[in-house]
């Protein structure tokens, strides 16, 4: 049986995709339920913030909980109105 | 000191039943005093693997509601001197378990018993979080499959928020990996995540590797614990992880493919 499968080309291996969409899913999850109680709230302020400025649409922000090591990275992506629809992006 | 261990994993049909059955029996037989109880509330059991089934006579909604004493619905395991079984009702009311009722019953069982384990419905509902509100120790069980491993992971996060100990802010809900219906041979051919695998994700230390194994379905058939079964290599891992619980050094088996054994292969499969 082992001889063959040396002979035989592999098979790919469907383990490792499936730890990979597993590791994948559960960090998000895990980013989700971390700031899930303020990060609705956080989102919601900053429009308002950046609508005293400027036009941006309700869409126009993102905010992410992310990780980078052991450390907690909250990103915050604002898209601006303008010619070239130019991303500002703060850490 | 008793100790209350939640058999739990977020997914159905992972095996929280058969390991509830196989764990009880395996503390019990090695001299401690031990209670399975049944928190499946509408889909009793637990009696049925563990062939008490027509024993049954009040059940855990009985005593929470005043109408029978503990002691009438315990039932005194035939086997094993030192395992009672409390099962359940067929009520089909979910929200029957009601925490202060719960929580009275809990005491009186901490009192008698020196081991309480609590089998958990599946899901993240009422059910399951009555069955884990308590535990002092919690025992995941989870299959090397993306579900059950996702699964598990949530109600890793639900022992440390919902239990008891999390609310008091006390030490944290001791956690055991025990991955069942595990197949070394489909692990090597890298169809299966490994134990490995699953640890990385989880990060629970393991208490137990159980083989996929036809003598669970042959067990539950009869009503015997698994455990009872010494011939089936599921039973002697069940075995194995009771010992581990007791503070035993074991070394994991069942983590690589046993060698073929021409005896065994020419005389049928254990």
């Amino acid at each position: 049986m082992r001889l063959l499968e040396y002979i035989l080309p592999q098979r790919p291996r469907t383990a490792s995709v499936a730890k990979e969409r597993l590791m994948l899913v559960l960090a998000h999850e895990h980013a989700g339920s971390e700031g899930s109680e303020f990060l609705p709230a956080l989102r919601n302020d900053l429009i308002a913030i950046v609508r005293k400025y400027v036009a941006a649409k309700d869409d126009a922000i993102e905010v992410k909980l992310g990780h980078q090591g052991k450390a907690a990275v909250l990103e915050i992506s604002i898209e601006l109105p303008g010619k070239s629809g130019r991303r500002a992006h703060a850490n | 000191m008793s100790k209350v261990i939640v058999v739990t994993s977020g997914k159905g049909g992972v095996g929280k039943t058969t390991t509830a059955a196989a764990l009880g029996t395996g503390l019990a037989l090695r001299g401690h005093k031990t209670v399975v109880i049944d928190f499946d509330v509408g889909l009793r059991n637990l009696d049925l693997v563990m062939g008490c089934e027509r024993r049954v006579v009040f059940d855990f909604i009985n005593v929470i509601n005043g109408d029978a004493k503990l002691n009438q619905a315990l039932i005194r395991d035939k086997r094993i001197d030192k395992l009672s079984i409390f099962p359940t009702s067929q009520t089909r009311d979910k929200d029957a378990l009601k925490r202060e009722g719960v929580d009275r019953v809990m005491d009186e069982l901490r009192a008698e018993f020196e081991y309480i384990l609590c089998d958990s419905p599946a899901g993240i509902e009422h059910g399951a979080l009555s069955a884990l509100y308590h535990a002092d120790h919690a025992i995941i069980v989870t299959n090397p499959e993306v579900s059950s491993v996702r699964d598990s992971d949530r109600i890793i996060g639900i022992l440390a928020s919902k239990s008891r100990r999390a609310e008091r802010k006390e030490a944290p809900v001791m956690e055991h990996l025990l991955l069942t219906r595990y197949s070394p041979e489909r692990v090597r051919r890298g169809e299966m995540l490994s134990l490995d695998d699953v640890k990385e994700i989880l990060a629970v230390p393991i208490l137990g590797i159980i083989p996929e194994s036809e003598s669970v379905l042959k067990a539950s058939n009869t009503g015997t614990p698994v455990i009872l079964d010494p011939t089936s290599p599921a039973g002697r891992a069940y075995d194995d992880a009771v010992a581990r619980f007791l503070g035993e050094q074991r070394e994991l088996r069942f983590e690589k493919e046993e060698r073929r054994n021409l005896f065994r292969m020419l005389f049928g499969r254990a």
